[in-house]
Order: structure tokens, then sequence, then C-alpha cells
């Protein structure tokens, strides 16, 4: 457990509510996704989206990318050996998750869903614990107050309200973080979404909200989802900003970012991201995605394949045994009911009579 | 010493949990300058400041999903849902997230959450304002539920629930908001998974929490006339259940009668009379009977006198027990 928040910080500041609403115009998109890099990868200075990465930190970008993409596929492979239930793969999506999740300092935090491998790894999760969500030896294995990187969320879009209220939580404490929320745009149409969206709205809470938008919610495409005319308008009902990216230019997602990030930490409230991006596969292993849109589509969408080796991981996942079944009782409750000293003692029996 | 009423209690213990503890903050629809439609958070916000007390948008699971996070940063969130039968709106961030935070998190994030719920009928009011929804809660593992049925225990059991470091469904009965006691400060709490004989009798077991316990013991003052000596047991927590004051009672009078408001068909009383009947099988004269509210959406107002249970309902039932012999 982290520290209780302090009297210090609790010192009367008001949430700025009812604070004046903005001009609307200030906070729409612009016509088309900022783009740094072309499609021949030449970089271009796009006005008011500075780029402040050194060549080590370029390097970062492009390793964690690579990484990425070569885990992602590995724990495809994974599941078609049988050593994950399912996954959802992130392929396709390594920049805008990479270059926006760059863009948190060591002190914020990221809600991710479950398709956030990029961003994971961006803030040093161990990769095995992720897949053990996937392969189910247990729901979630990391340390979110050592990473910064929350639960993952399959319910969709309602880490978006974990994420908001832990937002709020830091400006009422009055403490120097940012809290970045992932979604993707299916979890727009949630009512979850909407709300998180509006509580930091009024509360002026330093929430980003990335939603990477990479036009599928399984088969469903955009234009079902929503009639805005992009996700990033939607911001605007909510009193912030709305700003896109291409998501697949990774120094696009993470100028832009950077700039939802800066203003947030500035005081200034929540923005929208919309990363705009393309789910190369299928929504999770158990999907077939030839059912709703046609190979032509995807090759229109289909970059550079980059290769790089993932032993390590193979051999954390490989045969990894689930947990000690009498865990199942361990964390559910701090003082557990008297009823779980009796189950307990019902598995164990169980489990003995397994025995050989 | 003048008494006061339970919505009273609740608000002093609001009170004192929030000076006593700065990371407890009270937030959700018309909590703050209002009070709350119940007063319960009467004058918190003037006290403690907007920070610590303060009104959200209209939007229940945006309430208990933004609790998820401000308990993860550190926060003791305590949250109101304004009625029972909106509560609904908030339920997968109960069920999905509230309650399995912890279990999913392998124990490094614990959920020390209060969502209080004014719940039950009795006050004449509209649709969706007169729900018993804790059988979902009772259900749901990982959550606590609680209900107390006196202005002392209400006390003691908001602080003792503010202070536990598992999520708690708080139920208040509003239709005993306004049932006075003269209290005896400090109180001295009674902890969470002990059930308490509010009266003590030797003819039948009368089960309650929250509204009912009132209504139980009002009928076994009236049972008095017919012969009857009734012990009334105040379950106070659902989750954990007191298993042993239970069995202890119905060891001693060998009858059992559950009454809550909520429909009987796999209500609450349901699980008690399973656990009766397997732990007091040699004891029981006859079977567990169940009171409560009928198979049936909650009625309009004039017509709730005739769905929830009353003296003369519990009373049928007695009889109905003392009928085997």
């Amino acid at each position: 457990m982290s520290d209780p928040p302090t009297s210090h910080a609790l010192s009367p500041h008001s949430p700025a509510v009812g604070a004046a609403a903005p001009d609307p115009s200030s906070l729409l998109p612009d016509d088309e996704p900022v783009q740094l890099l072309d499609d021949e990868g030449v970089l271009h200075e796009v006005a008011g989206y500075p780029l402040d990465l050194g060549a080590e930190e370029l390097r970062q970008l492009y390793r964690h990318m690579v990484l990425t993409r070569r885990l992602d596929k590995q724990a495809i492979n994974l599941q078609r050996q049988g050593q994950l239930g399912v996954y959802a793969s992130c392929l396709g999506q390594e920049a805008a998750q990479v270059g926006s999740a760059w863009a948190g300092a060591a002190q914020d935090w990221i809600w991710p869903s479950y398709r956030e491998l990029g961003a994971a790894l961006v803030r040093g999760v161990d990769p095995a614990a992720l897949l053990h969500v996937f392969r189910g030896t247990w729901l979630g294995d990391w340390d979110p107050r050592a990473t910064g990187f929350g639960l993952i969320s399959i319910p969709i879009g309602t880490q978006a309200l974990h994420a908001a209220g832990y937002a709020m939580a830091a400006r009422f404490d009055g403490a120097d973080l940012v809290v970045l929320s992932y979604l993707g745009d299916g979890a727009t149409s949630e009512g979850d979404a909407h709300e998180a969206m509006n509580f930091t709205g009024v509360f002026q809470a330093p929430c980003v909200f990335v939603v990477q938008n990479n036009h599928y919610a399984i088969s469903v495409p955009l234009a079902q989802q929503t009639h805005a005319p992009t996700i990033a308008h939607k911001a605007v009902g909510y009193g912030m900003p709305g700003l896109r990216c291409d998501g697949n230019d990774v120094l696009a997602s993470y100028a832009v970012t950077k700039k939802a990030v800066e203003r947030a930490r500035d005081g200034q409230g929540p923005a929208l991201v919309e990363a705009v991006t393309y789910r190369m596969e299928g929504h999770t292993t158990a999907d077939d995605p030839t059912r709703y849109r046609s190979d032509a589509e995807t090759a229109e969408w289909q970059g550079d394949e980059v290769r790089t080796r993932a032993s390590q991981l193979r051999e954390a996942i490989y045969d990894a045994p689930h947990g000690d079944p009498l865990e199942l009782f361990e964390h559910v409750y701090v003082q557990p009911p008297a009823s779980y000293d009796e189950q307990r003692a019902q598995l164990r029996a169980e489990l003995e009579q397994q025995e050989p | 010493m003048s008494p006061i009423t339970m919505a009273q209690a609740l608000n002093t213990a609001l009170h004192d949990a929030m000076a006593e503890d700065e990371g407890v903050v009270v937030y959700g629809e018309d909590v703050g300058v209002l009070g709350g439609v119940f007063r319960i958070t009467d004058k918190l916000q003037d006290r403690f400041g907007e920070t610590r007390c303060f009104d959200t948008p209209l939007a229940e699971s945006g309430i208990v999903g933004t609790a998820v996070g401000m308990a993860v940063y550190g926060y003791r969130p305590v949250v109101e849902m304004q009625f029972d039968g909106f509560t609904y709106p908030a339920f997968e961030q109960l069920v999905s997230h509230l309650a399995k935070y912890r279990n999913r998190s392998r124990g490094h994030l614990s959920m020390p959450v209060v969502v209080r719920i004014p719940f039950g009928g009795g006050i004449g009011a509209v649709e969706h304002h007169s729900e018993s929804p804790e059988g979902y809660f009772a259900h749901t593992a990982g959550l606590k539920v609680a209900s107390p049925g006196t202005p002392s225990d209400a006390y003691g059991m908001l602080r003792e629930a503010i202070a536990t470091p598992d999520p708690v469904i708080f139920l208040e009965p509003k239709r005993r908001y306004w049932l006075k006691e003269e209290i005896t400060w400090p109180v001295e709490g009674t902890p969470f998974g002990r059930a308490v004989v509010r009266r003590g009798g030797t003819t039948a077991s009368l089960f309650a929490y929250g509204p009912m316990v009132r209504t139980c013991l009002d009928a076994a003052e009236a049972g008095e006339a017919e012969g009857w000596d009734l012990e009334v047991v105040d379950l106070r927590t659902l989750v954990p259940f007191d298993h042993d004051t239970v069995t202890d009672s119905v060891r001693r009078t060998g009858r059992g009668i559950v009454v809550h408001e909520a429909p009987v068909f796999a209500g609450f009383g349901a699980e008690l009379a399973a656990q009766v009947s397997q732990r007091c099988f040699y004891h029981l004269e006859a079977p567990v009977m169940r009171v409560g509210g009928f198979d049936l959406p909650y009625p309009p107002a004039k017509l709730e006198a005739y769905h929830l249970p009353d003296v003369d309902r519990i009373l049928d039932a007695v009889e109905r027990s003392l009928s085997y012999v």
C-alpha cells in the first residue's frame, strides 16, 4: 500500500467545478491526423508538436516496437501451441502504444485494456506476467504500484473510470501525476468511457484518454460504432480537446500524446488522443477476421515485418504451472469470511483424494 | 442526553470517520451542498471542504468506478447510491471490479470502499425507490454486505465499514432513518460477522436485518398476547455471516423464521434456511419459515403494505412453525 494522502496534500483547493466552459473551436481536432513521419519514413516538422527526443530515445522507441511485435507474434504462436488459452494481438498497433506510453513520466500511470502489450513493455511490466493472464495461471500478477501499469480490464471501457478516479485522486492530493487511460474505438460507445470523460472534465482531472482507433470492435467496423465525424470530436462534448495522430507513426503518437500529457500536468485538465491505426490480426486468436473484412483492406495497412528473438518468453510460459489451488481463497478479502475455512478444508481434502 | 435518529447517527459516523482519517472522502449525487436527499451527509462539505465531500455528475457507474481508482491511489471512498433502484447502472463496476480487484491483483490492491445505499420500502415512494437488492451483493464473492437495524448500530457499523480494508455494501434501511435511540457515547461497536440477540426468547427464533429488525421486535411484543416468547436475532452483516449465533438460537428454540422485505424466492432467507437445516437438523421442530415480499416487482406505493412483511405475516409464520408438534 502506498502511504495514504496527507492532510497537507488535502488542503482545501476546490475542484474546478463550475469553471467557465471553454470555447468549442479550441477543442476541435485538426482536419487530418498529425503525422511526423511520412510513408517513406521521412521526418517532417509539424507546428505545435515539437519532437524533443534524442538519438538514444529514438532507438529505445524502435527497440520497444520491435520487441512488442516479436513478443506479440510469439504469444500468438504460444496460443497456437496450446500454451495460452487465448491472446489479443496488438499487431499493427505497436507505434500507437509505444509512442503514447513513452509520453508518460515515471510517476504517471497507465490504465490499460487487454490489448496493451506495447504500453506494458514501456512501463517495464514483465511480458510473461502479462501472458499468464491469457494462460490462466492467475488473473493478474504484476504490482501496479511498482510499474504504474494498472490491471488489465476485460469488460470494455470499464478501466476508464478507474483511470478517472485515480486522476481525480491525484488532483485532490496535489500530486504531480498524469494518468493515461487506454481505450479502443469500440470502448468509446460504452457508458463507462463517457462517464469517465465527463468526470475528468468536470473535475479537471489530469487524465489523457488514448483511444487506439484500430477500426474494429471484434467484427463491427468504426462506421457502425459512431456517427461522430471522428472519435476525437467526442472530446468537445466533455469540454476537453480532441487530438488526432497517425497511430502508425510512433513519433506522431508520442508528440501528440506528450502535448496532452504536458497540458494535463500543467493543470489544464483532460484530453482525448485518437491514434488512428489498424488491428492487423483478429480480435483475439479465437476470431476469424476473414468473415468480416477483406484481404485487400488488410494489405493496405500492412507494414514491414521485423523479427527478433523471444526465447526467454517461451521459457517463461512453456508448461508454466498454475498456482496452488488453495491460493484461490487467499486474495479475495483482506478479512475473509469464516466459510472460507470450511471451503478451503474441503478443497484440500479433495486435492488429497486426487493424490496418486 | 436526547435520543437521535438513525439518520443523525449515520451523519455523525461519517463526520467522525472523516475527522479521524484524512483519506476518507464522501461523494455521490447531491451529497455536497444539499447534504444528501436524506441529509445523511449534511454539513460534511462545510466542515471538510469540497475535496473531501463533493457532488459528482449523475452517473452511478462513474461513482463506483472512480472509487476503485481513488482506492488504488490510497483514499478510502465512501460513496452514495441515491436510492436502491439506482444502483443497477453501477452493477458492473460493483461486481466485475470492486468485488474482484483484490483477487485479480493477487492481493496487491485492496479496495477499502464503502457503497452506501438507502434501501427497502415502506415510505410511500415512487417506483425504483423501495428495492431490496441485498441478494445480488451477498451472492458476489469479494463484497461484504451490512445493514444496521438500530441507530447505535448504524453508527458503529458505518464506522467499521469505513475502517474495513474490504469493500462493503452498506444498506441503510430508509424507513428507519427516523427511528430514535438514546445513544451512549462512545458507541461500543459490535464487530462485523456477529449477530446480536435483540430480544431473548424460547418459543421460536426470528431472524432479520435492517428494516425488519424493528418489525420483528414489534411482532415479538404482539406475540406475547398469544403466550409466545419470541427471540429476535439481528443478523447485522449478511457477509460475513454469523453461523454461531444463528445456530445457537435455533438449537435453543427449535424453530427459525427468517424475515426480509426482498422477495422470498432465492432471497437471503433461502441461504439462512439452508444453513440452519444443515447445521441444526436434529434440533429443528419445524422447517425454517421464510417471510418476505412476494415474488413481484415492487408494487406501487398504495399497495406496498400488501407486499411488505408486517407483524401479522410474521406471527402467521410463527403459528405455521408451531403447528409442527
